[in-house]
Order: C-alpha cells, then sequence, then structure tokens
C-alpha cells in the first residue's frame, strides 16, 4: 500500500509502482478514481486513500483513427488505430484509459460490459518514458 | 425559488463574420467585420460610446494565435477603449458564458449597454496542433493521456448511447445531411453544401482528375462510403464532426427600458441558466450531458415555460451525437428517443422540433468561442423573419440557444423571445 496522499500527482507515482489508488469518503462511503480531499457527494473532506483490485468492465469505448502528437509519436495512425475508453472498476468508480490487446478490425465486435483488467502501458521518448493507466480484457 | 433577472435584457442588434478558413486574416479583423454588421442591424443606430462593457468569448488565442489579454486588442479595433473589456474562457461555451455575463451585467443594474463578443481563429495550426489544443479543453491529467481527442469523447458518448437504446447509427448520419441541408441556406456558413452537393463535387474532382467517377445510391450511400466519409473516432465518421473555423460574432445588449430607442423589434432574454460538471467518466450518465439538462431546467424556470413551448433551437452540434443528446437532455424528446426524431425528420425546418435551422455547428462552421454568440444571430434572425430561405414559418415567437463547452464540463442556455 502506497504512503497516504489524496493529492492529484500522488495517482500516477502509484502508476509507476504498478498500483491503482483512489480516495474513500469516511463519511458516506463513497469512492472516488482519482483520489480526493473532499466528497463529491457529501462534501465531507475526510477521506481515505484505497487500493483497486484493478478489475472491472468496459463502461463505452471509442476506436481513434485520427491520433494526437502524443499518440501518433506512439505510433498510432489511421491505419493502427487504438481504443480508448471508460472502464467502471468493481469498486464502483469510472476511469478513462486506454484499452489494449483487443483485435480492432471490427470495433462493432467490442462489448460494453466486458471485463477487462489493469494493466500499464508506457509512452514517451526512451529518456522521458512515463508509465500511463490501461486495460486488458480479463 | 425561482431566480428571475432583476430587470430585463433584450438583444437590440447582431453581426456576424464569414465563417471559415481565412489564412491572412487575424481573429480582431474577423471580429471587426462581426461589428461592421452589427452596427447596420441596430435600426435607429448606437454611439459606441455608450458601450459601457465587452465581453468576449474565446477558448485560445493563447494557442491559435499566440496571443493572451485579446479582449483589450479586440476593443480597441472597434473604438472602444477604455471601455471595461474581458475575456471569457469556458472552452467551446466561451461565446456563451460571455453572453450570460453580460446578461448579468445588465440585470444588475451596473451595465445599461454591453457589447458581446466571441470570436476564435484556429485554422493557422496544423491539425494536429488544433487538435491538441482542444483536448486542453477536456482534464489534461486524467483524461487526455488515456488517448482520449475531442472526437473520441463524443464518439464514447455515442457508442453509450447507441448500445443503451438500441439506437440506428443512421440517426447521426442524418443529423449531419439536415444541417448541411440547413448551411447550404446560410450566406455565412463555412458549408455552403447540401451532402448531394457534396456529392456532385466530388464527382467532378474525379472527372476532371480522370479517375474513376465515384457513384452513390443517396446520401446516406455516400455517408456510409468510408473512402468519401472515413471514420475519425469510431462510430464517428468526418461528417460526424464539426469543422475547424475562424469566425466571430456580436451581439449588442441593453436593458429591457432602452431597447426601444434602439429598434422597434428587440428581442428580449426571458431564460438564462448554466451548470458545470466533472471529467466524463465520473458522471453518471454517459448518454446524455447532465449539464446541460441542469441549465435547461433553471432557464426554463426563469421564462416560466417547457420545452414544448420552445418553437426552434440552435443546439451546440459539435458532433451529431451531440444534438441528438442535446434534444433530449433539453426536453424536447424523452430520453431514448431523440435517434428515432432524427430519423424521422421532427427536427428539420419543418419538423415539429427544428434544431439548428443555421445549419448548426456541423455546416456553419465552429470558431469555438464564436459559436454561443452566433447561435444568437440565429435568433435574431428566424425571430424577426430576417433568415431568408431558411425561415421557419411560421415566424418562431421563442428560440433557445445551448452551448456547450469541453464534454459537458460547461453548459449554458439562454430562451429568447419577440414581443412585435
Ligand atoms: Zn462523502
Amino acid at each position: 500500500m502506497a504512503e497516504c496522499n489524496l493529492e492529484s500527482k500522488a495517482f500516477y507515482n502509484a502508476i509507476h509502482q504498478d498500483v491503482l489508488i483512489g480516495s474513500r469518503c469516511k463519511d458516506c462511503g463513497h469512492v472516488s478514481i482519482p483520489q480526493r480531499l473532499i466528497c463529491r457527494v457529501c462534501h465531507s473532506d475526510q477521506a481515505e486513500q484505497i487500493e483497486f483490485s484493478g478489475f472491472g468492465t468496459l463502461a463505452t469505448f471509442t476506436v481513434i483513427y485520427v491520433p494526437p502528437t502524443e499518440m501518433v509519436e506512439a505510433g498510432y495512425n489511421a491505419k493502427n488505430p487504438y481504443c480508448v475508453g471508460i472502464v467502471a472498476l468493481e469498486e464502483g468508480p469510472r476511469i478513462s484509459a486506454q484499452i489494449v490487446g483487443l483485435d480492432l478490425a471490427d470495433p462493432g465486435k467490442i462489448k460494453i460490459g466486458m471485463p477487462v483488467r489493469k494493466t500499464v502501458v508506457e509512452r514517451g521518448p526512451e529518456d522521458k518514458r512515463k508509465k500511463v493507466l490501461a486495460f486488458e480484457p480479463a | 425559488m425561482t431566480k428571475k433577472l432583476s430587470r430585463g435584457v433584450a438583444v437590440v442588434g447582431v453581426g456576424m463574420s464569414k465563417f471559415g478558413a481565412f489564412p491572412e486574416k487575424h481573429s480582431r479583423d474577423l471580429f471587426v467585420e462581426a461589428y461592421q454588421e452589427l452596427k447596420q442591424s441596430v435600426q435607429n443606430g448606437f454611439d459606441p460610446k455608450e458601450i459601457e462593457a465587452f465581453y468576449m468569448g474565446n477558448f485560445s488565442s493563447d494557442h491559435f494565435e499566440n496571443q493572451a489579454h485579446l479582449a483589450p486588442i479586440v476593443a480597441s479595433w472597434v473604438g472602444l477603449s477604455p471601455v471595461a473589456s474581458m475575456r471569457i474562457e469556458d472552452a467551446c461555451a466561451s461565446g456563451g458564458v460571455a453572453l450570460r455575463q453580460a446578461v448579468l451585467a445588465i440585470a444588475s443594474g451596473q451595465c445599461d449597454v454591453v457589447l458581446v463578443g466571441g470570436l476564435e481563429k484556429m485554422t493557422d495550426l496544423s491539425a494536429a496542433r488544433v487538435t491538441d489544443a482542444l483536448a486542453l479543453a477536456a482534464d489534461t491529467m486524467f483524461e487526455v493521456p488515456a488517448g482520449f481527442t475531442f472526437p473520441g469523447f463524443y464518439a464514447s458518448m455515442a457508442t453509450a448511447y447507441l448500445d443503451q437504446y438500441h439506437a440506428d447509427p443512421d440517426a447521426l448520419l442524418k443529423v449531419g445531411i439536415k444541417n448541411h441541408e440547413n448551411g447550404a441556406l446560410n450566406e455565412k456558413a463555412q458549408f455552403g453544401q447540401r451532402i448531394s452537393d457534396v456529392m456532385a463535387s466530388k464527382k467532378a474532382k474525379a472527372a476532371q482528375k480522370g479517375l474513376p467517377i465515384p457513384e452513390w445510391a443517396d446520401e446516406m450511400a455516400f455517408m456510409k462510403d468510408p473512402k468519401a466519409n472515413p471514420m475519425i473516432a469510431w462510430p464517428l465518421r468526418l461528417f460526424d464532426c464539426s469543422p475547424v473555423s475562424d469566425g466571430a460574432a456580436a451581439v449588442l445588449l441593453v436593458s429591457e427600458e432602452l431597447a426601444q430607442k434602439y429598434t422597434d423589434h428587440p428581442i428580449y432574454i426571458i431564460g438564462a441558466g448554466q451548470a458545470s460538471d466533472g471529467a466524463l467518466a465520473e458522471r453518471d450518465s454517459l448518454s446524455s450531458v447532465p449539464s446541460a439538462a441542469h441549465a435547461a431546467a433553471q432557464a426554463y424556470e426563469m421564462a416560466g415555460l417547457t420545452p414544448d413551448d420552445i418553437d426552434f433551437a440552435e443546439v451546440h452540434d459539435c458532433f451529431t451525437i451531440a444534438e441528438v443528446m442535446a434534444t433530449e437532455d433539453l426536453g424536447f424528446f424523452p430520453r431514448g428517443e431523440g435517434w428515432k426524431a432524427a430519423m424521422a425528420g421532427e427536427t428539420a425546418r419543418d419538423g415539429k422540433h427544428p434544431v439548428n435551422t443555421s445549419g448548426g455547428l456541423k455546416a456553419k462552421g465552429h470558431p469555438v468561442g464564436a459559436s454561443g454568440v452566433a447561435q444568437v444571430v440565429e435568433m435574431w434572425k428566424q425571430l424577426n423573419g430576417l433568415a431568408g430561405g431558411r425561415q421557419l414559418t411560421p415566424r418562431p415567437t421563442v428560440g433557445l440557444t445551448h452551448n456547450v463547452g469541453g464534454t459537458g464540463q460547461t453548459c449554458v442556455v439562454h430562451i429568447f423571445e419577440r414581443r412585435s
């Protein structure tokens, strides 16, 4: 378990250690990802850090054929598209992430509700490699 | 408790530049063009010295033109210094929020005459740099690193919507065809072409180059052709997306009691609402825009109206799915029925709920900061019977504008009525 830190950058520090963290409101139990101090449901500022299992289901998705610069640099283009989506974690909250390990020839075959699990992708030039959250079919 | 404006606010004149790609122009030049047209539209004229504040919607002159602090420059270019001038930034809702701030300035009694502007000059950057700049309207810490683009966000909403309601994706293509029909009747539109015109011009181009001439059975066949209408972010194709545009719009607002001094046919702002939201992933619904429903509820309550009282609407169709969701968020159709209404032509000019008679963002163009203000231009034209070939008959009495920022982190809604 990473040290309790409810500030935004702690999320990526944890990702670099292969851990997916969030927060739970000690007053109403609402779970957030990324972690945050102030609860958006009951406005309490008493939150604790939690660690997610990394399992969830695909809530929605798209396949991108016209990528932004960072994804172009990662090798994606119209002929080599990538999937990005929103995953509903089994603990409740949703998070945006790249979805890897799918056959993208016919995006219509990708199903909302499909089980997925956490993984990590690395992007960026050799000297500035960064780890980014991703999911793959479970 | 119903929130009313402390005093009434009226639009007494409007103007807009042509929307399109203008490599020779700076955004300030486009605003001068809009302002010149605004001056002509105020029936009894006005003295620029009467203007007490300038609220200007602009998303990102910083990135598009390497220029921050744009409002005082633009104010100077239309001769308004030393009038209080400010730039409002709420992504694609910048123009609508600038309008709202101007409304509140007049309602508060602090100002009687206020100029509202909206402008954006986007086409100087490469397509990839524009994509990057637009992505700044999302959460760059937790959404953009996933690989999302703006078409990607709306495509994900489309995937959720189509799945949840077992909707026919053809409905999205119908929205694009309809908005191009309307845009062809708007001389200010970036695309003055129906889809059938686009088909004809592609055939002519192929013939000219001696290439095989493409054949399509009808507009829908063209829209489904992956060569003619390539996938951008599945399931959204090129013609599901609003274009990258340059343009500006201007509106003159005055307090209700002064309106008749300027014109015999002011239009009155009778409802206003605005709401916000967090990242797309954290919303309860992925198939609607909750902030739009909140903003609309405020505006309807202020106006004392229901969705059925709205004769026509200009909605934020940055992508075709956005128009479908808007017609539900605004209450024109029940949840899950918006796509059927689009298929059935209910949002066409002769439909029960005409939407985007101007051509919308899709065909008119989407210079992001200008879009929310240009929607008011269409309100003025339709309510005053000045919309030419796209004029609704009978002439409408009440119209609504719906301007969304980003994926719906901001939405602002206004309701307008004529009294003559
Ligand atoms: Zn709570």
